[in-house]
């Protein structure tokens, strides 16, 4: 068999519709990867039985017709699979089993790809470090001691580790381009609406966006074309026809402008990252795109707005998690409140428990105004911001973080500190357009940095053909030595 | 008359109080699905079988609203002579209760579909009109069960979901009797437009009362109390009665009143705080993110405006300029729709001064007396109108009529086969007639004599003799004619 | 506007989260400071900016008056905790 680790999700599906390989000895390899790195943790629950049984099934039936033929592929465990545990990395829905399938894994699966497991992620997605889940961390690849970012922190992990070809994640801050840019992959947040929220435990309701997290810009443009689309189950679902992001996908930036927001340069940013900004500025200079000074001038509001929208929706989403209906039950407590009140203070971390009270305050009578209500005024200002830049510019380049991977723990005790790392990726969740994060380089460490490109509500294409360019002249390689498995 | 006039105050040595209400009434929406989900709104199913992963606030489940709950709702503002917000927005209302799935229940606070409207009320002492202050659409929660374990309550969440209105009228009402009449008129025009079905009993239709009182003369409201879900109208007086008396009882020994939240007790037929927590209050209403906000096209208002049925203020002129029915009786016949529908159907085919008086005297007399509504009336309208041109055709008299009506109520047969049966059927012909006469007039000879003498008190006896003989069958105005005729001879 | 203890006691009985003394200590100074961070938006002056309250740009897009969900009781029953044949099950709710 060959090595798949060097393969990507695109080659894998070539291989298969030309029939090279089987989808069983692709599963059963990945599956191997998997039984391998226990270390890394990125796993919360994986379903073997049923992808080799799948496997099989395909092997036998060969439609190559899919997007994805064959493809074992691991999700967020945000995404509620039907039959198969799905815990948001919290203790609340430890023992949950959904009847229903998200929609989002439902269309991966109508494209052929086929279930390997459910992967580690921040609790309720709230976090940037994988560390609020209430399963254990799950590690970089990169280090032993390293952060994989988050919330999607183990869909990074299994990513970069090769435990799975290709798999999604959900951003609502930043989850997806930020354990991106930390582990050297590429990771998408859609336009809002593009990707259904239909199944997937809600952390933001207004934020919260499902995209695909891949080795590459072409697996992405492939994965996010399987995983889109219309839902009229999802009342906020954009009704428009599905775009062919990998037929579309060229590397003609020729008459492009690009523009580079002076706010996103602030204080005490590494000097690497700003290396690595201004290297993906010359390479699109070189391939004939225009560079345009832009300003962004509510920047530095974002993050304080989001802390504000973010634990407010979510005091509200995260209400149903009373013990009755389903998930953990304290089994303290002489009436129904107490019941409450011991099985939300048990059964979630302290990350949700922070979100949660500062939400409740925010929305809570006499506070309202001051807080929520003049958040989403500056939330519009942050919207009109990236909207009056639209006119002028085509896309957005920045980087994906201010920082690369941290050490575990390093930022654990100061919630604003962890805060911060989602400072460039936040602003795009509030005006609800799509960005990517592509690997820049490397920093003096060796950890990767990500850039990320942003583009107006449903322009995915443009970055996606930006990000492609950029990708073949930054040429970046992971150096990665799967200390796991030694 | 000083009986009509408006003379609804509490009373004291001290005090004439003015008692200030206003009504949040709860109409569950005819529709055949929930506001937010595909599952049924049947009244009475199996326990958590009409429950959706929506209803249940299953993770990552979403809301996606009813087209036909919106029109319900325009189409009762039109009815309510409403402002249609052609934008709207739904918010969450956030507290935690064991029929709450979600831990917030979908409403709408600070953007309702409709605003300001009005209702016309017929009082004895004149008309008045109730002001509107809004409606919007919002979901019913579930149902806590508490009496069927002494340990646990039991949670079924059938009615999670369904469609409701909340109608929230101004603090215009000034008295028990108001409340009555706006209730009716409320309830009368929701099915009169079929987007209310009005069941109390089912819960269909329930109201929140705020009551406050006031020195009549003052112009400033005074502090009030909610009370909540009173599921009766008569309730609903009694509770008003009780609580307006209790505050008036409370101010004049130097008290003031909470603004609480209070509940009727049925048994004792007063009120009671129900001690809520001061943090209860706070729903922390936020526009639900799940939602985008709702457009409705000015067509679709202007489309719903024409198909509008007549309703009950239009309904009840037109009865009195066409029918020549007076303002009393035409409100009887509107006030229901299925009465006015009854109504019409009769007058089809009958006249219409006969069909009124029947249904007004007889008819409601029976339904009364065995309480049941016009639509399930043993005497069919069709029935009805059967009676009633036996009567015209002079076939029957009304005496005769109002036993055949007996029969018809009992046995729910029709009033053609009734009278052949029997035979009841009315003795026209004067040869007959001229016979049975002439029988009586043999037999009674001396009376005759006495008639003739000058005694004419006696034609009475005479037609009650001939009435005897014929059973009460022979046409009246023939005996009558045909008797004086006899006398003379 | 600063958060203290007892607020911070309301808000996590609104939420219904029970919270020991040590976890209500350190909680509020969490809260605090996230309270503190995010109040750098009074420095702006948002008196005439009107509210996002959509990110999509279009209306509600309703669905037909159809019963087409339902009758699931045991789907829905499943999960729970506590359940009978017919209902959820909870402790008693005290008025």
């Amino acid at each position: 068999m060959s090595d798949l680790n060097q393969n990507t999700l695109s080659q894998i599906a070539n291989l298969i519709k030309t029939k090279k390989i089987s989808s069983l000895e692709v599963t059963k390899f990945f599956i191997k990867n998997i039984e391998k790195a226990k270390k890394l943790n990125s796993f919360i629950t994986t379903c073997f039985e049923k992808s080799l049984k799948n496997a099989k099934n395909f092997d036998s039936k060969k439609n190559y017709n899919g997007l994805l033929p064959g493809i074992p592929l691991a999700v967020k465990d945000l995404f509620c699979t039907k039959n198969i545990k799905t815990t948001a990395g919290s203790k609340i829905l430890e023992n949950f089993t959904p009847s229903y399938e998200s929609s989002v894994t439902n269309n991966l699966w109508s494209e052929g790809a086929i279930i390997l497991g459910k992967l580690n992620c921040d609790e309720f997605a709230m976090g940037s470090s994988n560390e609020t889940s209430y399963f254990g961390n799950a590690i970089n690849p990169i280090g032993k001691n390293l952060v994989p970012g988050g919330s999607s922190g183990g869909s990074a992990s299994a990513l970069a580790a090769n435990l799975t070809p290709a798999t999604i994640g959900t951003d609502t801050g930043g989850s997806i381009r930020q354990p991106a840019s930390f582990t050297g992959t590429v990771g998408l947040k859609p336009t809002y609406g593009l990707c259904s929220r239909w199944g997937i435990v809600a952390f933001a309701s207004s934020l919260d966006q499902a995209g695909p997290m891949t080795k590459n810009v072409e697996d992405c443009a492939l994965l996010l074309e399987a995983m889109s689309g219309y839902d009229p189950k999802d009342s906020t679902s954009i009704n428009k026809k599905k775009e062919q992001y990998s037929k579309n996908l060229n590397e003609n930036v020729k008459g492009l402008k690009i523009g580079i927001p002076k706010e996103y340069r602030i204080d005490n940013m590494p000097k690497e990252i700003d290396n690595i900004w201004n290297k993906g500025i010359d390479i699109l200079k070189k391939s004939g795109a225009t560079i345009v000074d832009i300003s962004l001038p509510h920047t530095n509001y974002a993050l304080p707005t989001y802390y504000i929208v973010a634990p407010a929706e979510a005091s509200s989403n995260l209400a149903r998690y009373d013990g009755v209906k389903y998930g953990y039950r304290s089994k303290k407590g002489k009436n129904l409140i107490e019941m409450y009140e011991n099985t939300r203070g048990e059964g979630f971390g302290r990350e949700v428990k922070r979100r949660v009270l500062i939400g409740t305050y925010v929305l809570s009578s006499g506070y309202y105004d001051a807080y929520y209500l003049k958040a989403q005024k500056v939330r519009k200002l942050i919207k009109n911001d990236f909207d009056e830049s639209f006119k002028k510019v085509d896309a957005i380049l920045t980087p994906s973080t201010p920082s690369s991977a941290f050490k575990f723990g390093e930022k654990t005790n100061d919630p604003i500190s962890m805060y911060l790392n989602d400072i460039f990726t936040v602003p795009v969740n509030l005006a609800g357009i799509p960005a990517i994060s592509i690997p820049g380089g490397l920093d003096s460490k060796g950890y990767p940095m990500g850039l990320q490109l942003i583009a107006k509500a449903l322009d995915e294409q443009t970055i996606l053909n930006i990000a492609l360019t950029m990708e073949k002249a930054i040429n970046f390689k992971n150096s990665i030595d799967r200390w796991w498995e030694k | 008359m000083e009986n009509d006039k408006f003379n609804y105050f509490i009373k004291t040595e001290k005090n004439n109080w003015e008692v200030i209400i206003g009504l949040e009434v709860h109409a569950q929406v005819v529709s055949d699905s929930k506001l937010f989900s595909g599952s049924s709104t049947k009244f009475g199913g199996k326990p958590n079988t009409q429950v959706s992963l929506v209803d249940s606030a299953f993770p990552g489940m979403l809301p996606v609203i009813n087209e036909y709950c919106i029109e319900q709702a325009v189409k009762t503002g039109l009815g309510l002579n409403a402002k249609i917000n052609l934008d709207s927005i739904f918010d969450r209302k956030n507290y935690f209760y064991a029929d709450l799935p979600a831990g917030y229940q979908i409403s709408q606070y600070k953007n309702p579909i409709v605003g300001e409207g009005e209702i016309n009320l017929d009082m004895p002492y004149g008309s008045k009109k109730i002001g509107i202050e809004r409606l919007h659409l919002e979901q019913d929660a579930g149902k806590s069960i508490h009496d069927l374990s002494p340990d646990n309550t039991y949670v079924d969440l059938n009615r999670s979901g369904v469609a409701l209105m909340e109608i929230v009228s101004k603090p215009d009402l000034r008295s028990p009797e108001e409340v009555n009449s706006y209730i009716k008129k409320l309830r009368s025009i929701m099915r009169y437009l079929g987007t209310c079905d009005g069941n109390m009993q089912e819960g269909s239709l329930r109201a929140d009362v705020n009551v406050s009182v006031r020195i009549k003369g003052e112009t400033k409201f005074g502090t009030r109390c909610e009370i909540k879900n009173v599921n009766s109208i008569k309730f609903m007086e009694m509770a008003i009665d009780s609580e307006a008396k209790r505050q008036v009882e409370l101010l004049e020994s130097g008290k003031s009143i909470d603004q609480e939240t209070r509940l009727f007790d049925t048994k004792k037929k007063e009120t009671r705080s129900m001690r809520l927590k001061e943090e209860a209050h706070d729903y922390r209403y936020f526009p639900d993110p799940d939602l985008l906000p709702l457009k409705i096209e000015k067509s679709f208002v202007e489309n719903l405006k024409k198909k509008l049925p007549e309703l009950p203020d239009q309904k009840k002129d037109r009865y009195i300029k066409k029918f020549n029915l007076s303002p009393y009786e035409a409100n009887v016949l509107v006030s229901e729709i299925d009465v006015s529908k009854f109504f019409e159907e009769v007058i089809k085919t009958s006249d219409i001064k006969l069909a009124k008086n029947w249904i007004i005297v007889e008819l409601f007399a029976v339904l009364n007396e065995k309480n049941i509504e016009i639509k399930k009336s043993p005497v069919t309208p069709k029935n009805l109108a059967i009676l009633i041109n036996q009567i015209s055709s002079g076939n029957i008299s009304g005496k005769i009529a109002k036993e055949v009506f007996d029969i018809m109520v009992k046995t729910g047969s029709s009033a053609d086969k009734i009278i052949e049966d029997k035979g009841l059927k009315q003795q026209s012909n004067p040869e007959e007639i001229k016979k049975i006469i002439k029988k009586v007039l043999d037999k009674h000879s001396e009376k005759v004599s006495e008639y003739k003498s000058g005694k004419v008190k006696l034609f009475g006896f005479f037609i009650g003799e001939v009435m005897k003989i014929s059973a009460g069958k022979a046409n009246p105005k023939l005996v009558n004619e045909i008797l004086k005729t006899e006398l003379k001879k | 506007m600063s958060i203290d203890k007892n607020q911070v006691k309301k808000v996590a009985k609104l939420s219904r989260i029970s919270l020991d003394d040590k976890n209500l200590e350190s909680l509020s100074n969490d809260l605090a400071s996230i309270l503190k961070f995010v109040e750098q938006l009074n420095k702006l002056d948002t008196n005439n900016v009107k509210p996002l309250n959509s990110i999509v740009d279009k209306s509600l897009e309703p669905r037909k008056d159809k019963v087409n969900d339902g009758k699931i009781k045991e789907e829905i029953l499943k999960n729970s905790p506590d359940k009978n044949e017919d209902f959820f099950v909870v402790p008693k709710v005290v008025e």
